[in-house]
């Protein structure tokens, strides 16, 4: 699969946004999806396009028509990238707070 | 159960917001922020002993700061302007890092009171991009990756 795109940039748009929600409840085809959209029907196909190739969407066979959905595994993936972050800060901001109940124990002794 | 840090960086921005409340009065927390000592105390961890080189806290003041590592190896310096500096409410910050790529970064911290005894910080930082900001974001993230391969290394190293 050609991976040439980021997940996050995959994520800066919200009509792809919009998408991933939709599809988090129930897998869809193509045409179901684009039609809860005002955008033309090649749009949302480029969009789903982008969404599979940094493997946000999985597509499967049913007869058919190919169905669409999320793939939680890579949800996670982003989820978690923003959560060192947070740790580091949660991290320094404990330290802060004990060092100042420190000198606060230390004040009213 | 509920973070007590949060952050909130939306797609496609340039900034983030970081909010933390404390178990700590107003007074207090804005303490950390403004004695040299303390917040040396506060910026060092077990691998790095954190030195404030200048520290000028006040409106129009500016600041510089370096960390070491065991050895005296200086590991981090970074500096910055301070623009505002209002006691208990509000600091206004550039912070930059020296010799790396990630650009300048204005921050915004402000203080509120919850009650007598409890506050929160609301921090807002901006970067010079969209890009800028996803690199800072991403840097703990790979600093983990390094240190669980270092860890692994390491651990490897020891099975020889």
């Amino acid at each position: 699969m050609n991976l040439r795109r980021d997940v996050f940039q995959a994520i800066a748009d919200p009509t792809r946004r919009a998408i991933l929600l939709l599809v988090a409840s129930q897998a869809m085809t193509a045409g179901a999806i684009a039609a809860n959209f005002e955008t033309a029907r090649p749009t949302v196909s480029k969009h789903l396009q982008i969404l599979t190739e940094c493997d946000l969407l999985e597509q499967e066979q049913y007869g058919r028509e190919i169905y669409y959905r999320l793939n939680p595994e890579k949800m996670k993936e982003i989820a978690s990238f923003i959560e060192p972050f947070r740790k580091m800060w949660d991290d320094r901001f404990n330290q802060l707070e004990t060092i100042m109940k420190q000198i606060q124990s230390k004040k009213s002794e | 159960m509920e973070l007590k840090t949060k952050v909130n960086a939306a797609e496609g921005k340039m900034d983030l917001t970081i909010t933390r409340e404390f178990d700590l009065p107003l007074e207090l927390l804005f303490r950390a922020y403004t004695e040299p000592e303390i917040i040396e105390q506060i910026m060092s961890n077990p691998y790095s002993t954190a030195k404030l080189l200048k520290f000028e806290g006040r409106n129009h003041g500016s600041y510089q700061q370096e960390s070491t590592d065991a050895q005296g190896k200086v590991v981090f310096r970074a500096n910055g302007a301070i623009h505002e500096f209002s006691p208990n409410r509000k600091i206004s910050r550039t912070f930059e890092m020296e010799n790396t790529p990630f650009g300048i970064q204005l921050e915004i911290y402000e203080f509120e009171a919850l009650t007598d005894s409890t506050s929160k910080l609301n921090m807002h930082v901006i970067y010079e991009s969209v890009d800028q900001r996803d690199q800072v974001l991403k840097l703990p993230f790979a600093q983990g990756l390094n240190m669980a391969h270092n860890r692994i290394q390491e651990i490897a190293g020891k099975l020889k």
